[in-house]
């Protein structure tokens, strides 16, 4: 056993970071929320380079084939810097739906960054994310799969998501019921290292502003009530973030326990960048409740995912019935 | 990265389980903090020592097996699933023994440590004072030297084992010129030596689990100083991380705690599934199906699943920690986040088990009851959590003193 990551994937974190940090993330998603995609798509195109988009395509259609742990490293920098778009949807769940169903060209096109993709699976994810930003709009209802045209964009209450209704459309398969399901398993996952990495975002605002916001002759963050709120968020993460890489190594190793290690994992992740989020709007007072302050862009996107991909209740129901009744999934 | 079981470490599982089945008491042992109980439970150190498992990662020349920190957590969930005794030794194996290694003479280590290990030598702790607990360095027992060794003098409290036990080690100050964490020397002394005075307290069951300590002109020799004199705080702090971290509380013993609660959960029983009474445990008779009747069980499912969840993430998380300390690296501060994360895991594990009994829940000297009040002193001992929240704010996030 060496439960640690890998020089390699240390370093493919660190250069994700890098990259994110250089560009203006805040900036782009900020744009992304006023309906001008143009600078996200950049990042998008950057992050293609760095070979973020092609992690989870097969290398037979150009992709890298990776492991899904490989997949966590990423998304946790990618919700680390509030990347927008699609994320979970393009780079985790359309290429393992569409690894059987769809052609090399589109696997490919999805690989190398040229196509954002992204789906609806009602009634778990009811609407496609961010379709206006996508060339493939994909519908996974009932087991079967068809490509949509985009309908009506709706608010989400993170101004940086657009959520469209689906209607059917060509259709790319009548049953992929275990294609859906393992498409929904890596979004998941995906999921859950993006709420991981959006509360270490959250964290680390939080921490910078206590350490240079002064009231009362002294910086806030040397009042022993915000000290041990912060400590408390980063407890959180970081028994949150083992639980991520477990279910990872279930996922690609395809143990009995996948789906629980799985949903265990969504619960802490999920629960702990909310935590975050509490804590750094406390932390921060009324200026963290404005659109101008960074945290702004983590706080809704945190509430809005971590109801996404099913729900808290939902993943709790799952890990309690494989306790009790082994070898039952979600969405199974 | 993974997480496949080393075959060495399955083996060494193996033999463990095996070694333990052998010498685990068919009766639960009494209460280790009356007389009985305590002889009881020193008479079965020594048959975990016979069968080398009571030290297992120690040199073997001191009775160990010099076995890696992977078997020691293994040897350690073998030891809670099959639910042994109390390890009445705990305070000499886990916070003196890691002194000793790191500051010990050769003559300290081979002197203390084989009695320790058959526990024919059982140490107490004696760190806090009634005006020294969180604030640990404003200790005020002295230790005066003179020309054969120290005399101690003051009092010490809240000592675990120290009502039955033979040896305790703590801080004392040496120089009384000297503030807070200078001037103070770490020593060992004897129980039973003249001028110590123990004094019982009864816990929270009414059964003596602490005492007080009243030391007056108390003879120590020089060899029971650890490290230099006036070096006592460094000493003690250089392996403070072993108390909260890793050794004292050890994921094997939430796992099987959390097992035991989805038996509850599930089957209204939480007797283990092999069918074996569990071992060190005062069980009373129990009613049958008891939790079924508890109007609203179902809300109490998703504790369950946090429970659960609480423990693998412990226990994965100490996955992480042996492999960052098989590269070469050390625990710090970071021992802070597990000490907060293990003692209300085991609070709210007990609670939710609890719960699930509904009103067999009060029913005293039965295992979630013991558990549940042993479970509440976590959160205070081994430096409060409050006490690691601000080493976790200022040490591992930055924030100002």
């Amino acid at each position: 056993m060496r439960f640690t990551l890998t020089e390699e994937q240390r370093q493919f974190g660190a250069a994700i970071h890098e990259l994110l940090t250089d560009a203006d993330v805040p900036g782009a998603a900020r744009s992304w929320a006023d309906g001008d995609h143009g600078p996200g798509l950049a990042i998008w195109r950057a992050l293609a380079k760095a070979g973020v988009t092609a992690l989870v395509v097969p290398e037979s259609a150009g992709g890298l084939g990776a492991s899904p742990v490989d997949l966590v490293v990423a998304c946790e920098e990618l919700g680390h810097h509030p990347v927008p778009g699609p994320l979970a949807e393009s780079i985790a769940a359309l290429p393992v739906l569409l690894a059987d169903l769809a052609s090399t060209e589109v696997l490919a096109a999805l690989a190398s960054g040229d196509l954002i993709g992204t789906l609806a699976v009602p009634p778990v994810l009811p609407y496609a994310l961010d379709a206006d930003a996508a060339g493939l709009v994909v519908l996974a209802e009932r087991g079967a799969v068809s490509m949509s045209p985009s309908g009506i964009g709706l608010r989400s209450i993170d101004p940086a998501r657009r959520l469209f209704a689906l209607r059917t459309g060509q259709e790319l398969a009548a049953n992929a019921g275990d294609q859906v399901r393992a498409a929904l398993y890596q979004g998941t996952l995906a999921s859950a290292a993006l709420l991981l990495g959006a509360g270490r975002g959250l964290l680390e605002a939080c921490a910078e502003h206590a350490k240079t916001r002064e009231q009362f002759g002294r910086p806030v963050g040397a009042f022993q009530a915000v000290k041990h709120q912060l400590a408390n968020v980063l407890i959180g993460l970081e028994f949150a973030r083992p639980l991520v890489y477990a279910a990872a190594i279930a996922l690609g190793t395809d143990e009995p326990t996948a789906a629980r290690d799985l949903s265990a994992a969504r619960v802490a992740c999920a629960d702990a960048a909310r935590l975050a989020a509490r804590t750094a709007l406390q932390v921060h007072g009324a200026i963290g409740y404005t659109r101008e302050c960074d945290i702004s862009l983590w706080l809704a996107k945190v509430r809005a995912l971590s109801s996404t991909w099913g729900s808290q209740a939902e993943h709790r129901a799952v890990v309690l019935a494989a306790l009790t009744e082994p070898r039952t999934g979600p969405w199974s | 990265m993974d997480l496949d079981p080393d075959p060495v470490d399955e083996a060494f599982r193996a033999e463990v389980r095996a070694g333990l089945a052998s010498i685990l008491p068919g009766q639960p042992l009494p209460s280790v903090n009356t007389e009985e109980g305590f002889a009881a439970h020193r008479e079965f150190e020594r048959k975990l020592a016979d069968a080398r498992l009571a030290v297992v990662s120690w040199p073997e020349r001191y009775g160990g097996r010099d076995a890696p920190l992977s078997q020691w957590l293994v040897f350690e969930e073998e030891y809670y699933r099959a639910g042994g005794p109390v390890r009445v030794g705990q305070n000499g194996l886990f916070l003196l023994a890691p002194t000793l290694f790191a500051h010990g003479s050769e003559e300290q280590l081979d002197r203390i440590l084989p009695p320790m290990a058959t526990a024919e030598q059982v140490w107490a702790q004696a760190w806090s004072e009634p005006g020294a607990g969180s604030d640990l360095a404003a200790i005020r027992s002295s230790a005066v030297s003179t020309e054969e060794g120290w005399l101690l003098s003051g009092q010490k409290t809240w000592s675990s084992r120290a009502a039955f036990a033979d040896r305790a080690f703590g801080l004392f100050r040496s120089d009384p010129a000297a503030e807070r964490h200078r001037g103070l020397t770490y020593l060992m002394f004897d129980l039973r030596a003249p001028g110590v005075t123990v004094r019982p307290i009864a816990q929270l069951d009414g059964e003596p689990g602490f005492a007080e300590i009243f030391l007056d002109e108390v003879f120590v020799p020089d060899a029971d100083v650890i490290g230099e004199p006036g070096a006592g705080w460094k000493v003690a702090m250089s392996t403070a991380s072993h108390e909260r971290g890793l050794s004292l509380r050890s994921p094997g013993r939430f796992m099987a705690a959390t097992d035991r609660l989805v038996r509850l959960w599930q089957s209204g029983s939480d007797r283990p599934r092999e069918g074996r009474q569990a071992h060190g445990e005062r069980i009373a008779p129990e009613a049958p199906q008891a939790n079924r009747a508890i109007a609203g069980r179902e809300a109490i499912g998703d504790r369950v699943a946090d429970a659960w969840i609480a423990a693998r993430a412990y226990q994965l998380h100490t996955h992480g920690t042996v492999a960052s300390l098989a590269d070469g690296g050390t625990l710090g501060a970071e021992s802070s986040l597990g000490k907060v994360f293990w003692s209300e895991l085991d609070v709210s594990l007990c609670e939710t088990a609890l719960d699930l009994l509904g009103p067999h829940a009060e029913l005293a000297d039965r295992y979630w009851a013991d558990s549940y009040l042993f479970a509440l002193a976590g959160p205070i001992y081994a430096g409060t959590n409050e006490i690691q929240r601000s080493v976790i704010a200022e040490r591992l996030l930055g924030l100002p003193r």
